[in-house]
């Protein structure tokens, strides 16, 4: 009998092992569903898959008498904009800043302890500043999603620039390189793969302040609808809505991932 | 040409003295080599002369002029890891220097230039023989062809002087062996000085011309940090006018021989009378 650490499943077994619990919790859920319907046909709570399929398809393909659009899309066009929008502007505040900051010792000694501070603050509990500041539009949604994310990505960014040996940059000062060109070509290309992966870590949080924002105000999107039909106990939306946000979410950070191996392929060399 | 003096250098780190009273001139195509026991302050020597670290007291000068006070391109630098980019291409890092001198904003030749210059770095990849792994990246690659890349980085730009800290200190006896033969021969060929640190006496005596030993030579058992190291012994290890009047022997035959296959001795002419007056001048 070895040690249980020394298993390792073979590849096949890996496979079934991972859809292991994804296929005991749809089970588990259909066998409570079925019970419930059972006894009360117009269970709320637990709706069939059989009901799930048939609102998802009205919200795809029938137009909404308020909106006059088709609500999943809609939501989704919403919600994704708002996202892309933050995630973006947070990517670029934190490449720029991280690099500017991390790499000139000057401002890194102004600017690394209040940057430090500034992360600390909880997005959530200003929200009521950025909606008095921004008024209850999209403005204030997208500085919440930065104002929650930019400021992990900065530090993310400078210590990766901390962490480039320092042979490497005395090295590129003795081939004649500089300030700019160091950040430029030494710099910038060593961080690029760990921007990606630290946006790809930030999507949950981005996530989290969009649908915070929507439900507190908004005129649509995914949070918003959620919230919404919460009132009718509408689990026929709810669940299928959280699916479908967490299957979004996955294939972001599923592209980021491509994007990284396709882009940065001496980053992988090196991790291999 | 290049010279290189210490002046009465002197490094301290508040209390805590390093190195004092470091004396030392460095003539044209010397290759020094700094030994001495571990953490005496042999690298802290090198990085002064770097400009990585400033002297606290003391001037150093490279050709009579004082250095500059942060590392430059007079002075070339292969540390014993870390020294080449594991974002670019084998190619791509030797062609880095050329292309930030040639293009300030860009740093990066297209069409003619940058030919020209691929054709120039791969000559100098095919002589540290790594002509064949042109265009793998550094993680692909062994401690020595990396070490061996580093070089040709730094060659490319044509340094007055080459530092090398502890440059074979991670690579196994065999890649170590050929490196000193790399090493040697580059000295020769571009006729630079070479300045390096090791711990590895055999090395020091195989590669050097003059080998300098650095230890402290007071100590005060209450207040070991009261004194500095400096040069405590000097050795020529290979006598210029020895070298010379080899190198003097080696042109003749060649001459000679160039002569007996054919007439076509007025390129290689100069060469003899230059020898000559090196070695009446010794």
């Amino acid at each position: 009998m070895r040690r249980i650490i020394n298993y390792a499943p073979r590849p096949g077994v890996r496979l079934i092992l991972a859809l292991l619990p994804f296929v005991a919790v749809l089970a588990i859920y259909i066998l409570a569903s079925n019970a419930r319907l059972a006894v009360e046909p117009a269970d709320k709570l637990m709706p069939s898959f059989a009901s799930f399929w048939t609102t998802m398809v009205r919200m795809a393909t029938t137009i909404d008498r308020a909106t006059s659009q088709y609500l999943l899309w809609w939501d989704t066009w919403l919600s994704l904009q708002r996202l892309f929008l933050g995630l973006g502007i947070s990517a670029v505040l934190g490449l720029v800043l991280g690099i500017i900051v991390g790499f000139v010792p000057y401002l890194r000694a102004t600017f690394e302890p209040f940057f430090a501070a500034f992360s600390l603050i909880p997005p959530l509990a200003v929200l009521p500043i950025l909606f008095i500041l921004f008024g209850l539009g999209e403005a204030s949604k997208i500085v919440l999603i930065v104002f929650g994310i930019a400021p992990f990505i900065i530090r993310d960014v400078m210590l990766r620039v901390a962490a480039i040996p320092a042979e490497q940059i005395i090295k590129a000062q003795t081939l004649g390189a500089s300030t700019w060109q160091m950040i430029a070509g030494v710099v910038l290309p060593q961080v690029m793969p760990r921007l990606i992966d630290s946006v790809r870590l930030s999507l949950g949080a981005a996530w989290l302040f969009v649908i915070a924002a929507e439900a507190i105000t908004s005129e649509g999107g995914l949070g918003y609808r959620i919230f919404l039909v919460r009132r009718y106990l509408a689990m026929d939306v709810i669940l299928p809505y959280v699916i479908w946000i967490t299957l979004l979410a996955f294939l972001m950070d599923y592209a980021l991932r491509r994007l990284a191996v396709a882009a940065y392929p001496w980053d992988q060399i090196k991790a291999a | 040409m290049t010279t290189i003096r210490f002046e009465n250098v002197w490094k301290e780190y508040d209390e805590r003295v390093v190195l004092e009273q470091v004396n030392l001139s460095l003539a044209d195509h010397e290759f020094l080599v700094i030994i001495g026991p571990s953490g005496v302050g042999k690298t802290t020597l090198l990085r002064m002369l770097l400009s990585q670290e400033q002297p606290t007291r003391g001037r150093i000068l490279l050709d009579g002029e004082p250095i500059a006070t942060e590392p430059t391109a007079d002075r070339g630098v292969v540390f014993q890891r870390y020294s080449v980019f594991p974002h670019r291409t084998v190619l791509g890092n030797v062609m880095m220097g050329p292309q930030w001198a040639g293009a300030p904003f860009l740093g990066r030749f297209f069409g003619a230039r940058r030919r020209a210059l691929e054709e120039r770095a791969m000559a100098l990849l095919t002589r540290v023989g790594l002509g064949e792994h042109a265009h793998k990246y550094p993680a692909q690659l062994s401690g020595g062809m990396q070490q061996r890349l580093a070089l040709a980085q730094a060659l490319i730009m044509k340094p007055k002087v080459l530092l090398l800290d502890e440059p074979f200190g991670a690579l196994d006896p065999g890649t170590r062996r050929s490196m000193h033969e790399l090493v040697g021969e580059l000295w020769e060929e571009n006729r630079m000085t070479i300045v390096m640190v090791t711990h590895d006496l055999p090395e020091a005596f195989l590669l050097g011309t003059r080998v300098i030993a650095v230890d402290k030579r007071r100590n005060d058992p209450q207040a070991p940090e009261r004194f500095g190291a400096t040069i405590v012994s000097d050795f020529e290890a290979k006598c210029r006018s020895v070298r010379e009047s080899r190198a003097f022997e080696a042109e003749r035959e060649r001459v000679r021989l160039a002569l007996l296959a054919g007439p076509s001795p007025a390129v290689d002419a100069p060469a003899v009378p230059a020898f000559e007056t090196a070695l009446v001048k010794d």
